[in-house]
């Protein structure tokens, strides 16, 4: 078992014909995933790697029932490439694309509201169940499939440090998200921890956070009062210093808020089992998983 | 990207938001003959810097003549001013604003920003604006007044209804706030700016609205489609080496420690930095040389990091997806040959191909510290910098 992805996804490629897009299309399919079709406008009637390409996303959804989709679209273009998959009728996009305005990125999560489909990023790295299903950057072989521990973070690398740990002490993963690092984000840590709590087969959650926002601390609050699974944290930033943007857009300390020691203390507060050594997690979860 | 008060206010101007009358001055010369296009004194002189709190450091001075205003610019031009908010080293003064002294009825604080948590435009306004913005927002919450705008629907009577009955606007002088409020939104959206902060807000003795101060924040992410706002770019507000490495594509940010840190991705930097920190010594910067690096970007990373004289070694943490270690091995040994790096470099690399990575290290002949984890490096940065 897992969330959001698995054996059914049928995924569609938007921006297919670039450089990441045919790439990673490639890395995909190599993994296992159901790539069912690419889109480039313009570029209908081509192929890549064997896979189809259409001039639009209803016409790649009409020909090939694909349900997924994953956007590398450049910035400029990736608001219109996600409102155009939903306006498909794709329930789940994820959204590699890194540098998408914010005011485009706060549209899009509205517009998205009203309609059944769910984002994953911007500017992340996607989602995989191991064994299943790579709809995403990540390399493939660091995960171990057939496990019961969930991931969730808003970073790309730091994600793979996290499950390659993991993976080294025989812990296999259902699913590992990345929500990604831009301010907004389509898919929450609080979405994602509610779905892990439902997935019969996850048997604990590790969620990764950096500084910036509030959304570590709403996820410790969520967990408190909706999780009955072990849920281990680490965040990111503990030296960042205030005022500047580390790396990620949403990476920043302001006004004193969305600093590394809040997040910590709010985990805690909120029944976390809080890693501060990255160095020791794969050892401090393993403590963690087998008590339970 | 953070613009300067003279530049905030020439958008201001151009959305036609009243801003007292005055301009910006680079030199003495300049200052009094802006003084001289004005009507008459007393006029304001203003530190030019990206950094608030500039009232209280002495970056802002009244000029009740001619004579004032000679000796006090002097006085502001050239000095390096230190705020809470430029750190310790301050920040140079360059360019004065010098503009009509306002005639302040009452001082009101009035800001649009997008909120994280709810993927909205908010508008924050306070009845209570002046200096300590930050102090009176933490102390007296009930003084603001939280406006959250749909981006779809964009800013409705509704919203400025509540500003101004929020405010407390006398009805009689309500008239000209609901142009104000639009044009400062549309000024928000058409620039994609991050933040528009008018503070103080004054209402004017006449009763007029004027925006005393101004402070904008664009987005980069969206600076593509506004090439008219690249050139209120202020190079001399950067640290120089971050202006290098952005021209390299690189994610540098200089910090006062003496560790050098080189890793591929934003959160594991920042980890990285934190394992420095906890290993008890300082990381000198925050560098993300990016996910699908190459050997060149690794090459261009180093020579960012030996410019700062205060790193006395660097901790090079790759964790090799896409990027194989081989090539990236390769690209360190390339570019340790090519910079001639004259401090301990501590390398720890994970991920496809480690073993063909570690052999090239290892047969390389430089002087590397390995490390096999991160639980290693830690260990091995402390030995480090003993």
């Amino acid at each position: 078992m897992s969330i959001f992805v698995d054996q059914s996804t049928r995924l569609i490629v938007q921006g297919i014909t670039g450089r990441e897009g045919r790439f990673h299309t490639r890395q995909c399919l190599d993994y296992g995933t159901k790539i069912v079709a690419g889109v480039t406008p313009g570029k209908g009637g081509t192929e890549v790697s064997g896979i189809p390409v259409f001039n639009t996303v209803r016409e790649a959804v009409a020909r090939t029932e694909a349900n997924t989709s994953m956007i590398f679209v450049p910035p400029a273009f990736a608001a219109d490439a996600i409102c155009e998959a939903a306006d498909a009728g794709v329930q789940l996009i994820i959204c590699i694309t890194e540098g998408i305005p914010l005011l485009d990125v706060l549209k899009v999560k509205h517009y998205l509201t009203l309609t059944q489909t769910r984002l994953i990023g911007p500017n992340c790295p996607g989602i995989i169940s191991p064994g299943l299903c790579k709809a995403g950057i990540m390399p493939g072989a660091i995960h171990l499939p057939g496990g019961s521990i969930g991931v969730v973070s808003r970073s790309g690398t730091l994600t793979y440090e996290v499950v390659h740990q993991l993976t080294r002490q025989g812990i296999g993963q259902t699913t590992c998200i990345g929500i990604g690092g831009d301010p907004v984000a389509g898919t929450s840590f609080i979405d994602c921890l509610a779905a892990f709590e439902r997935d019969a087969a996850t048997r604990g959650m590790v969620m990764v956070g950096e500084i910036g926002g509030s959304a570590e601390e709403d996820a410790a609050v969520y967990v408190q009062q909706n999780v009955t699974k072990p849920v281990v944290g680490f965040v990111a930033g503990l030296t960042a210093p205030p005022g500047r943007r580390m790396g990620h857009a949403g990476a920043i300390v302001s006004g004193g808020s969305g600093t590394a020691q809040g997040k910590i203390a709010a985990m805690r507060a909120g029944g976390l089992h809080v890693c501060e050594d990255l160095g020791r997690l794969g050892e401090f979860c393993k403590e963690i998983f087998s008590q339970t | 990207m953070k613009i300067h008060e003279y530049q905030a206010k020439e958008l201001f101007r151009r959305y036609a938001i009243p801003v007292p009358e005055g301009g910006v001055a680079a030199t003495l010369d300049e200052a009094l003959a802006v003084a001289d296009t004005l009507p008459g004194y007393p006029l304001v002189i203003k530190a030019q810097i990206h950094a608030g709190g500039r009232g209280r450091a002495g970056g802002v001075k009244f000029a009740a003549n001619r004579d004032e205003l000679q000796r006090r610019a002097c006085k502001i031009l050239g000095m390096t001013l230190v705020t809470p908010q430029t750190g310790p080293e301050g920040r140079l003064v360059q360019r004065v604003l010098v503009e009509q002294a306002a005639d302040i009825g009452r001082e009101l604080y009035l800001s649009l920003l997008t909120d994280r948590a709810t993927a909205s435009i908010v508008i924050m306004a306070g009845s209570a604006g002046g200096m300590d913005i930050e102090k009176t927002a933490a102390t007296m919450p009930d003084k603001f007044i939280k406006v959250q705008v749909n981006p779809l629907q964009g800013l409705q009577p509704h919203h400025i209804r509540q500003v101004l009955f929020g405010l407390g606007i006398p009805p009689d002088t309500m008239k000209q706030w609901p142009a104000l409020l639009a044009a400062l939104y549309r000024l928000f959206v058409e620039n994609d700016c991050l933040l528009v902060e008018i503070n103080p807000l004054i209402i004017t003795g006449a009763g007029s609205p004027l925006a005393v101060d101004a402070k904008i924040e664009l987005d980069d992410n969206a600076l593509f489609r506004h090439a008219d706002l690249l050139t209120y770019r202020d190079l001399h507000e950067e640290d120089p080496l971050e202006t290098r490495a952005r021209e390299y594509n690189l994610n540098y940010i200089r910090l006062s420690g003496n560790v050098g840190v080189m890793v591929n991705g934003a959160g594991l930097a920042m980890a990285t930095m934190d394992i420095i920190k906890k290993a008890g010594a300082e990381p000198a910067n925050f560098l993300d040389v990016g996910g699908g690096t190459t050997a060149e970007m690794v090459e261009k990373g180093f020579a960012i990091i030996l410019s700062d004289q205060n790193v006395t070694g660097i901790l090079v943490n790759i964790f090799g997806g896409i990027l194989r270690c081989d090539v990236l091995a390769r690209g360190i040994v390339e570019a340790a040959n090519k910079c001639g790096i004259s401090v301990p470099l501590l390398i720890r690399m994970e991920g496809t191909n480690v073993e063909q990575g570690r052999k090239i290290l290892a047969d390389s002949g430089l002087p590397l510290i390995t490390a096999v984890d991160l639980a290693d490096a830690a260990a091995k940065v402390a030995e480090m910098v003993a």
